[in-house]
């Protein structure tokens, strides 16, 4: 099979690892050649991150280039907005609508874009953009937006529920389960 | 068993199986998660070192001592630790010692892009560099093999994508070799002129047995290509850009140790190609080798000495087409790291900036004091740096100069380096004030514990360093503490420092507020009646703070209630009260 490619961005702190690490998991008990490439460090702190996440029959690079990305699963508006050239043609952004203003906008000295949601539809790209931060509250912890995400991922992944579900349980603590569980499922049939 | 491994943790499991049994590293990215998975192996004794010289020192004194060792740094650490480096080229082993050392291309977290290639060279030590996991577990135990085999150390370079990639690896099981006797031997391991002159031409004989090594080894191999019209010699992450971007379209010579390189190999390789092509990122280390060969080559004039490369990169300059997606016309902001909301340190840059100081800063978190708004630092250059150049400045400057320039450096990067130019500033006597930020912790590289938090890596309570005592000891009459958050108490303890006519250390203390210990009083409550939309407040850079209709917003998902943007509203619109 072709390489399959999925680019998580979001905020340092926003728990993309998590997601990263999920769906690494999944993938591997699935059989597959897997490749996920995080970022530590100094861009943790609130900055911009990307973690690539690829799989198939031999994979090489562990990391995705412009025009490669089937999917990019974005945490916050700006993100997806700021990675869209790595986006095949036709390729998903499945975006949590939340807005989380930068240092520059906040000190004024940029503007956060308005409408981005529309402005990426008008791209060569599927866009689904939807409030995942409401659903992550709604299920018990704002934290939990990976999961909703992770969720809606599901949607347009060919793997099964009991697949889901012992990648879940194998990636977040057990007392928050329940917790991961109900946020997936929100995002899954939101 | 397969399982999904960071090259990091690949190589952690690979030290594991091969039977070290001791670590000492400093954290550093992108190296720390080596140390910090290694020392999960109940078997492995693992620790934090003050810096990366003492480390090497270290693990080379278990190695003397028979058991297999190791020590991680990133690649500026291995500056610090230059110089065991180089006289261990010369004394050799006794049980198996490995040096990894991570680069840092794109300088995704570091304060350069120096390529580690050439520390192997200069030393005369063997070099490994797998391109990924599974290499990286393999070549951590193969190291242990060529280190006892030619009474060597050997450097495992590794570099951001092969540190911080997932990929697949296959786990082996633990194999203890029997410790080795220490034996005394001065000629062997006293390095005074009349023995290190005997030891040289054997660091040479060494070199040259390892080139032979290198020309029959596996980790050099060819990959056939059904194109001969470019031959392409590759090593680390950029195999894998390579293979990714061709496949198996043109002939490889991916190269496993890169340090010292094959001769016969390369040219046999070279003659089988119409051209011979060296995709490396940084410098161009291979390509000097093929040129000292006497081989028409092309690399840097194709592939940037700067930053890191890819696999459209490798396409676009053979090339091939490479077509990206599409971009939206709008400007999309900058996000570039900031520090966190109740970060100890903005409170205290928010002060130094008010008192328009010449900050001499360091390594950590609180370089992120140079950004906007804060623009509180005016140097960051290496590991202590704050601190000893804080002595030469002050001297070379008037007195009245001199009381308005302080350096700034975090309680780990202090023990690591700082501590020594503390001792130049009593002992040579400048009115210096440095500015211990003590946050309890070793906080860019992910919170690691160092000799002034007491605790050690595996979390063991154990003996803490007093700073006060030690800045004391050192001979500074003059120390006194201070709360980051209390921001009238920090503007009169620095300005009285620096009035004074001696040297002072101010140690500004409050544990990171990432740290789980930390109990947070809860979000700030913002009252729009009171805000005037003075904007005070904003210039802290708070990441929870913005302004909505020009009005103060608090975002409760990141305020802890440092009650810091409180301090600087005239108007009260900014409590505790309310909002927790």
């Amino acid at each position: 099979m072709e390489t399959k490619n999925i680019m998580i961005v979001g905020v340092g702190g926003q728990g993309t690892l998590l997601a990263s690490k999920l769906l690494g998991r999944l993938l591997l008990t699935k059989g597959y050649d897997v490749k996920v490439s995080e970022v530590h460090g100094m861009s943790q702190r609130g900055g911009s991150v990307v973690t690539y996440v690829r799989w198939g029959d031999r994979v090489c690079s562990p990391i995705i280039d412009k025009g490669q990305a089937d999917c990019i699963l974005s945490f916050e508006l700006l993100e997806a907005a700021r990675y869209t050239d790595f986006l095949k043609p036709g390729g998903r952004i499945i975006v949590n609508s939340q807005q989380i203003n930068p240092m520059p906008v906040i000190a004024g000295a940029a503007v956060y874009p308005e409408n981005l949601a529309e402005k990426m539809s008008a791209l060569d790209a599927q866009v689904d953009a939807f409030d995942a931060l409401t659903l992550a509250e709604a299920a018990g912890s704002s934290k939990a937006v990976n999961l909703v995400l992770m969720g809606r991922l599901a949607k347009h992944f060919d793997f099964t529920d009991e697949e889901w579900m012992d990648a879940i349980e194998h990636s977040v603590p057990p007392k928050f389960l329940e917790m991961n569980k109900k946020a997936f499922e929100s995002g899954k049939n939101a | 068993m397969k399982t999904l491994m960071l090259g990091n943790e690949a190589v952690a499991r690979g030290l594991y199986e091969a039977g070290c049994s001791f670590v000492s590293s400093y954290p550093g990215t992108p190296s720390t998660e080596i140390t910090e998975c290694v020392a999960k192996y109940e078997e492995v004794y693992a620790e934090w070192a003050p810096n990366e010289k003492v480390a090497l020192e270290a693990a080379f004194g278990a190695s003397l001592a028979g058991k297999r060792s190791f020590c991680a740094m990133k690649h500026v650490g291995l500056n610090v630790a230059a110089d065991p480096l180089f006289t261990i080229s010369y004394t050799g082993v006794n049980a198996g010692l490995i040096i990894g050392v991570a680069d840092d291309a794109g300088m995704h977290s570091s304060q350069n892009e120096q390529d580690s290639r050439h520390y192997a060279k200069s030393s005369k030590i063997p070099m490994l560099e797998p391109s990924d996991s599974a290499e990286g577990l393999a070549f951590a135990k193969l190291a242990y093999e060529l280190s006892e085999k030619f009474d060597t150390a050997v450097l495992l370079k590794m570099c951001t994508r092969v540190s911080h990639s997932q990929s697949v690896v296959e786990t082996g099981e633990r194999q203890v070799p029997a410790q080795k006797k220490y034996e005394k031997n001065p000629a062997k391991y006293i390095m005074m002129p009349a023995y290190a002159k005997k030891k040289h031409p054997l660091v040479e004989e060494r070199t040259k047995a390892l080139t032979e090594w290198a020309e029959t080894t596996e980790i050099n191999r060819i990959e056939p290509g059904e194109k001969k019209t470019y031959g392409i010699i590759t090593s680390s992450t950029c195999y894998q850009y390579v293979k990714e971007a061709l496949g198996d379209t043109y002939p490889v010579l991916k190269l496993g140790m890169i340090w010292p390189m094959p001769e016969k190999k390369i040219k046999d390789f070279a003659a089988t190609v119409e051209k011979l092509i060296v995709v490396e990122e940084l410098d161009g280390f291979i390509e000097a080798h093929c040129r000292n060969l006497g081989l028409a080559v092309s690399g840097k004039e194709l592939f940037s000495g700067i930053g890191e490369l890819s696999q459209n990169i490798v396409k676009e300059k053979l090339g091939q087409a490479v077509k990206a997606g599409e971009t939206l016309s709008e400007e999309i902001p900058a996000r570039p790291p900031v520090m966190c909301a109740g970060c100890p340190h903005r409170s205290l840059f928010y002060v130094l900036k008010k008192l328009n100081l010449t900050v001499l800063g360091d390594i950590g978190c609180y370089t992120l004091g140079a950004v906007a708004p804060l623009n509180a630092i005016d140097t960051t250059v290496c590991m202590g740096a704050s601190v000893s150049g804080l002595h030469g400045f002050v001297k070379a400057q008037d007195e009245e100069a001199a009381g308005r320039t302080v350096a700034v450096i975090g309680d780990s990067t202090f023990i690591h380096s700082g501590v020594t130019g503390l001792i130049n500033i009593a002992y040579n006597e400048s009115n210096s004030t440095v500015i211990i930020l003590d946050n309890s912790i070793t906080g860019m590289t992910g919170h690691q514990q160092n000799p002034t938090t007491g605790y050690n890596l595996k979390g063991d309570p154990c003996t803490k360093i007093d700073l006060e005592s030690l800045c004391h000891a050192v001979g500074i009459k003059r120390v006194r503490v201070v709360d980051p958050y209390d921001m009238e108490a920090c503007q009169t303890a620095i300005k009285e420092e620096l009035a004074a006519m001696e040297p002072s250390v101010i140690i500004s203390r409050r544990p990171c507020a990432l740290l789980k210990y930390v109990k947070h009083p809860g979000p700030i409550c913002a009252d729009p009646e009171k805000c005037k939309g003075c904007k005070a407040c904003m210039n802290i850079g708070c990441p929870a703070i913005s302004m909505e209709n020009g009005k103060v917003k608090i975002d409760n998902t990141l305020c802890v209630g440092c009650g810091v943007c409180g301090q600087l509203c005239k108007f009260g619109a900014l409590s505790a009260e309310g909002g927790r």
